[in-house]
């Protein structure tokens, strides 16, 4: 057992944790902060997607005794107040989500490219999405949302212009 | 009259009230719950295709820390039955026992084999290791045709047989006559490989014991919560009013969730043994194992014409893969398909024969479409090969055959009455906004150049059968239950409503479209309707979700329990106004005398006042509740035209999908925002299947494609952007005029992307390329053609 001293969306917790204990489960059975799904153990889907100390990562693939010192923001942290971030209007707004499982891991991931790239057009942001598969909604409504989210006035026209499948942005 | 089905809600984009929690993370997944005293369960699955058990030693992993118990299947063997299959498609079906874990032998890797039980999920997961099994190997039966020969190995030897049955139908004139006369008769074989369903939610289930009254409460990452229920009765011999199952929310199924697992069995079992709660929860790679599969199957097609390209016969031979054992509805997939394959196509023969082969593999059972995208490609496919071979346009090929809109209502040869469409309406539009004419032009300049990036354009017109379905139609095809849906409307004394529905979502915005329909007909506010689901207690009746059945089946039930509401609260009102009940007006809420508006009672009024009681009419019970159930009159048959031009590296094999334009026709729409949204799911798929997806197994039955790294679901950047346009034809089978909408992006994608794939290569000699088109088998493909 390791302690660890870990801020997540605001409350700083104390606990003892196995050096073995994977973020996302520290989160979820520990913590009982259950909006960060799991949907995969091959570090792919990207559900349980989390902003640690700035930076985006997989909570799958990072410990908890890593985190210690640092601060951890999930998708429960996100709305302050009750207020929804841009990001979430949009997602709503421009129907980015059906069953919604992997909607915290895109919402989270989507928040770091607009981070880094306040403007970015359709392809950056499927580009962007990559590491995170949704089963339901075919992306196109997700990227509409982050072109939304990002200030395009028409994301709908914004993401059907130009965008090449397969070309730069393919695997 | 009080029918406002076009009233302002019905039609309209209405945001989705589920999004408030799934976009805050406050959300109700099955592995959320916890509970006091939680154990996880951990399950150990055999690691080969075909083996006899001759030794489980449980014993080493109750020295794990943290283990409290663990079972080999010959320990729980009493008290747990045989997993259900609820279609049996023939008399003679070859039906194997099915335990929920294997006891002597196993037929798929993946196979459960013993169980250990565990204070958290890394003990449990830990302690498998410890778990000893000695397994004689068997061979294991992978090929759907020589499975079928007299000295193949049995996946089960207790039957003599790897033929699970086989289901003939034939209709219209004799399929060699029409042959005979036929000017042009082609014949091709087409695959379905395997899918792998890969809803992002992994399955899970908790059961929580309460042993005071013996009862059990399942949650469930299921579709089918009601019939879970009478099923898990079934299977562990629990009484059915001591069994509440609860689907929270649920992440995504497209029919992988519509089972009844084993899992499901052994953690009622498990808890019943130890008398504490217990969950599972699947890691994906065991997912990929032990999630049914979709597809796998073998088509062989047979299609006779004039030289004018007037369709005259189809024939279709099928070879299904059931995987291992038979599911709830494995036998009747492929059976679903046949009625499917002649489309919206008019012809004077239809022959289909379908076997059922078992393999040494993963069950397969209801995927995305389930039978109808399988036939759909196998009828499109061909259709192109033989607008090919009469130097036909395909488009015009489709015209030359399919029911034009003032014959509808048409009955098939495969004997399905269609209601109505319109094909011409939809293709039009479709071809317009594709530019049509423009890409041809196009492909011949490329063809001309010799252009090694070769332009390709695929149509598909389909139709499937939606709203399942008359419970007379099952009996006859002998599935084991009825299509019926139930849905009640409870007025609460402040006006408030709740809309108790049969159905169970899993991301298909039942909660938004539920509302918008009851607020019409009730005139009340959206937001003062809240729709309960997926507790067999608080919604005690219900077929659930699958199928595309739930607006179509389910949507109408809430549609005339909301109407019967507004015939009781009629009557209150005309008590109440004084007034006959045909002097009554009924809009908006509001019920008004004709003439003297000034004279009115709004619902919400009657409400309170059939909740005190205190001056109803003679005869009128308390509360204006109102249930009904429903059993539709006839299946809906959307239908659409797809379009997709891909550009084709023949030096590199790699497509890509340069436009894609589908219109589809669901009948009147409830939301269209919500069927957008579908439907682009839907293409994800169908494009996935022509393109990405394939469950591959090697020699010995391993599945190799068995974690999100090796098998391609596709990613925001592999998709293109889609447009989707409607055109709207009622139903008339339900009084919503809807037709559904779940599977028709899936349906008509597939070959619409391999029809594109192969008319850019048709010039180089290329007539077929083989599910998923990966860059080496196109580029294979190419090669072989110039060889
Ligand atoms: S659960 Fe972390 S990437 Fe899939
Ligand atoms: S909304 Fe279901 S997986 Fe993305």
């Amino acid at each position: 057992m390791t302690r660890i001293s870990v801020n997540v969306d605001g409350t700083t917790y104390e606990d003892d944790v196995e050096p073995r204990l994977l973020l996302a489960h520290y989160l979820r059975d520990r913590l009982g902060l259950t909006g960060t799904p799991i949907g995969c153990d091959t570090s792919n889907c990207g559900a349980c997607t989390v902003d640690l100390d700035g930076a985006t990562v997989k909570s799958c693939s990072v410990l908890a005794v890593q985190t210690d010192g640092c601060a951890v923001t999930t998708i429960q942290g996100l709305a302050q107040d009750g207020e929804w971030t841009a990001l979430q209007r949009a997602f709503h707004e421009q129907h980015g989500l059906q069953c919604g499982y992997c909607t915290p891991g895109m919402i989270m991931a989507a928040r770091d490219l607009l981070r880094e790239n306040p403007h970015p057009g359709p392809d950056e942001v499927r580009q962007a999405l990559e590491g995170n598969l949704c089963r339901c909604t075919g992306y196109q409504n997700i990227v509409r949302a982050v072109l939304a989210a990002s200030g395009h006035q028409d994301p709908e026209a914004a993401s059907a212009s130009g965008h090449q499948v397969g070309e730069e942005v393919s695997a | 009259m009080t029918d406002q089905a076009v009233a302002p809600e019905v039609g309209r984009r209405r945001l989705r009230k589920e999004d408030a929690r799934l976009i805050t993370g406050q959300t109700n997944w099955t592995d959320n719950i916890q509970v006091a005293g939680l154990l996880h369960l951990a399950i150990l699955r055999s690691p080969m295709a075909h083996a006899r058990i001759t030794r489980v030693d449980v014993s080493p992993a109750l020295e794990r820390p943290g283990v409290l118990a663990a079972f080999s299947g010959a320990d729980l063997t009493e008290g747990l039955g045989s997993l259900p299959c609820a279609w049996p498609v023939t008399e003679d079906i070859v039906l194997p026992d099915h335990p929920p874990i294997a006891v002597d032998e196993v037929r798929y890797a993946g196979d459960p084999v013993a169980v250990v039980v565990a204070r958290d999920r890394y003990a449990a997961a830990d302690a498998l290791e410890a778990i000893e099994v000695d397994y004689d190997p068997l061979p294991p039966v992978l090929d759907l045709e020589t499975a079928l020969a007299p000295d193949a190995p049995l996946v089960h030897s207790d039957k003599g047989t790897n033929r699970c049955y086989t289901w003939p139908l034939a209709t219209g004139e004799s399929f060699e006559a029409v042959r005979d006369r036929a000017e042009v008769v082609l014949k091709r074989r087409y695959h379905q490989q395997r899918l792998i369903p890969n809803a992002m939610e992994p399955r899970a289930v908790v059961v929580t014991p309460l042993a005071a009254s013996g009862e059990y409460t399942v949650y469930s990452a299921t579709q089918i919560p009601h019939i879970l229920r009478v099923m898990l009765a079934v299977v562990t011999g629990v009484p059915e009013h001591k069994l509440r199952v609860i689907a929270p929310d649920v992440g995504g199924g497209f029919g992988s969730k519509l089972q009844v697992y084993g899992e499901e069995a052994l953690a009622l079992a498990v808890a019943r043994k130890l008398g504490r709660p217990v969950k599972w929860t699947e890691s994906r790679s065991e997912g990929a194992l032990a999630t049914h599969h979709g597809r796998g199957m073998i088509q062989d097609v047979e299609l006779a014409a004039t030289r004018e390209g007037r369709l005259l016969g189809l024939k279709v031979g099928l070879l299904a893969d059931m995987g291992a054992y038979l599911m709830l509805v494995t036998p009747g997939i492929p059976i679903l398909g046949a009625f499917m394959y002649p489309a919206i196509y008019k012809m004077d023969a239809y022959e289909f024969h379908c076997t059922g082969v078992f393999t040494t593999r993963t069950p397969t059972d209801a995927y995305r479409g389930a039978g109808r995208p399988e036939a759909t490609f196998a009828i499109e496919r061909i259709m192109d090969e033989l607008a090919a071979e009469l130097g036909l346009d395909p488009v015009e090929l489709r015209r030359r055959n399919w029911i034009r809109h003032e014959e509808f209502p048409y009955t098939t040869i495969a004997g399905l009455t269609y209601d109505s469409g319109n094909y011409e309406a939809a293709t039009d539009k479709a071809l317009a906004l594709f530019g049509y004419d423009d890409l041809r032009a196009e492909q011949r300049e490329r063809n001309r150049r010799g252009d090694p990036v070769r332009l390709g354009i695929g149509v598909s017109t389909y139709t499937e059968m939606c709203g399942l379905a008359p419970s007379r139609v099952l009996r006859d095809l002998r599935y084991a239950a009825g299509g019926w849906e139930a849905a009640s409307i409870r007025m609460l004394p402040t006006g408030k409503v709740e809309v108790v529905t049969g159905t169970s979502p899993h991301g298909q915005g039942h909660e938004t479209c539920w509302s918008q329909i009851a607020a019409d007909v009730l005139g009340v506010p959206f937001e003062d309707v809240e729709v309960v689901h997926g507790d067999t207690r608080a919604a005690p009746q219900g077929m659930d979700t699958y199928g595309s059945r739930s607006l179509a089946v389910g949507g109408e039930a809430v549609h005339r329990a909301a109407r019967t509401v507004v015939e009781k609260a009629r009557k209150v009102a005309a008590h109440l106004l004084e007034a006959s009940e045909r002097d009554l007006e009924f809009t908006g809420g509001v019920f008004s005398v004709k003439g003297s508006p000034e004279a009115r009672r709004t619902i919400q009024e009657i409400a309170f006042e059939a909740f005190t009681n205190h001056d109803l009419p003679d005869g009128v019970e308390p509360t204006i509740n109102a249930e009904h159930v429903v059993d539709p009159e006839n299946f809906s048959y959307p239908h659409g035209t797809h379009l997709c031009a891909v550009e084709v590296d023949t030096e590199t094999g790699r497509t890509r999908i340069r436009s894609y334009v589908c219109v589809d026709d669901v009948g009147r729409t409830v939301n269209p925002m919500i069927v957008e949204g579908q439907v682009h799911g839907g293409l994800a798929q169908g494009i996935a299947q022509a393109l990405y997806e394939e469950a591959v197994y090697d020699d010995d039955g391993n599945l190799v494609t068995g974690t999100l790294a090796d098998y391609l679901v596709p990613s925001a950047a592999d998709l293109p952007d889609f447009v989707t346009d409607r055109t709207e034809t009622p139903a008339s089978s339900n009084a919503l005029g809807v037709k559904g909408v779940g599977e028709a992006g899936t349906i008509a994608s597939t070959p619409a992307v391999v029809n594109a794939v192969v008319d850019a290569l048709r010039p180089l000699g290329v007539h077929d390329v083989r599910m998923p088109c990966t860059p080496e088998r196109v580029w294979r493909a190419v090669k072989e053609a110039s060889a």
